[in-house]
């Protein structure tokens, strides 16, 4: 079980990743500068947070033409594991992996601290350590998380159950009150239909550790762990 | 040629940018507002000389990167350089 984790220039997030991969869950891990294409033995892909080519016209928007991103769609196409983490989840949008824009918060701020997220869906490998509809204590760190889709593409996202996670209070209540940032129906993270890649914007790997306040981000990537192990055996 | 071009969020799309600039246009006591957006506007000189082929070409860059379908608008004009 092999984690990559991509780095940009402007990704600030990739050393906690490695360093909750490594140490945290011991588990190998390697950098992957933006530009390499080879993603031969990896199990796991981590796009982090940051702010990759300084978020320069839309966040995102030039690293999803980064060459590595060709590789990861040919990866996640045959199967492999993809987790975009606050910027990482903007360039997936922007590649076209997950559905959906984000748009800039609703009051126009950088929003720095812990929300409440709400497991939607736990059948999944990306969160099959929790408990269904379990409520998670996360940080995010973000101007633009407020998700976007039409119509249509909501319903599309309800009806295969691929809304993971959404803005609640620490009882659970998910309404308009408890939506840090204006994101369409309190989406705090969403996976593709084959159901291998995961956008969120809270940040798992500032949560990995009691020390750090939260461990509830830990088990994100101990249920990719256990579900990649499990397929191999 | 160079082309300057107009990227805006579409209607439908909420813009809080332009409703907080309303907002304070209205506090300075501007009461004929209707909405207010606010997009951005990107100039390029361009090595070419067929204006056609200048509009094709800029037509496929913002919908390569410029701007995103899922909420912008883009339109262009193609002048000479002055």
């Amino acid at each position: 079980m092999k984690f990559g984790i991509v780095v940009f220039p402007g990704s600030n997030c990739d050393q906690d990743c490695f360093y909750v991969i490594k140490d945290v869950l011991g588990k190998p891990v390697k950098y992957i500068w933006h530009k390499d294409t080879d993603l031969a033995g990896l199990d796991c892909v981590i796009l982090p947070g940051g702010f990759s080519y300084g978020d320069y016209l839309r966040t995102g928007a030039i690293a999803r033409f980064s060459p590595v991103l060709k590789s990861i769609v040919k990866f996640s196409g045959k199967g492999g594991t993809v987790i975009g983490i606050c910027n990482g989840f903007q360039i997936l949008l922007e590649a076209g992996l997950l559905p959906g824009v984000m748009l800039k918060n609703r009051d126009l701020h950088f929003i720095c601290s812990y929300v409440y997220i709400k497991t939607e869906n736990n059948d999944t490998r990306f969160t099959g350590l929790y408990n269904p509809g379990q409520i998670l204590k996360i940080p995010i760190a973000h101007n633009e998380g407020n998700y976007y889709i039409d119509a249509a593409g909501l319903k599309e996202l309800r009806d295969n159950n691929q809304i993971v996670f959404r803005y609640c209070s620490d009882a659970g209540e998910v309404n308009d009150k408890f939506n840090p940032n204006g994101a369409l129906d309190n989406i705090a993270g969403i996976i593709n239909r084959k159901r291998n890649v995961l956008g969120m914007m809270p940040h798992p790997e500032r949560s990995a550790e009691k020390e750090l306040g939260s461990k509830d981000g830990y088990f994100i990537f101990k249920s990719v762990i256990k579900y990649v192990e499990k397929t191999r055996t | 040629m160079i082309a300057e071009i107009y990227i805006s969020l579409k209607r439908t799309v909420s813009d809080p940018q332009g409703l907080t600039v309303k907002h304070a246009l209205e506090s300075l006591g501007y009461k004929e507002l209707g909405d207010v957006r606010i997009g951005r506007l990107i100039v390029i000189n361009l090595n070419l000389k067929d204006k056609k082929t200048a509009q094709e070409r800029v037509d496929q860059m913002c919908k390569k990167l410029l701007a995103n379908p899922i909420i912008e608008d883009y339109h262009f004009k193609i002048g000479e350089n002055k």
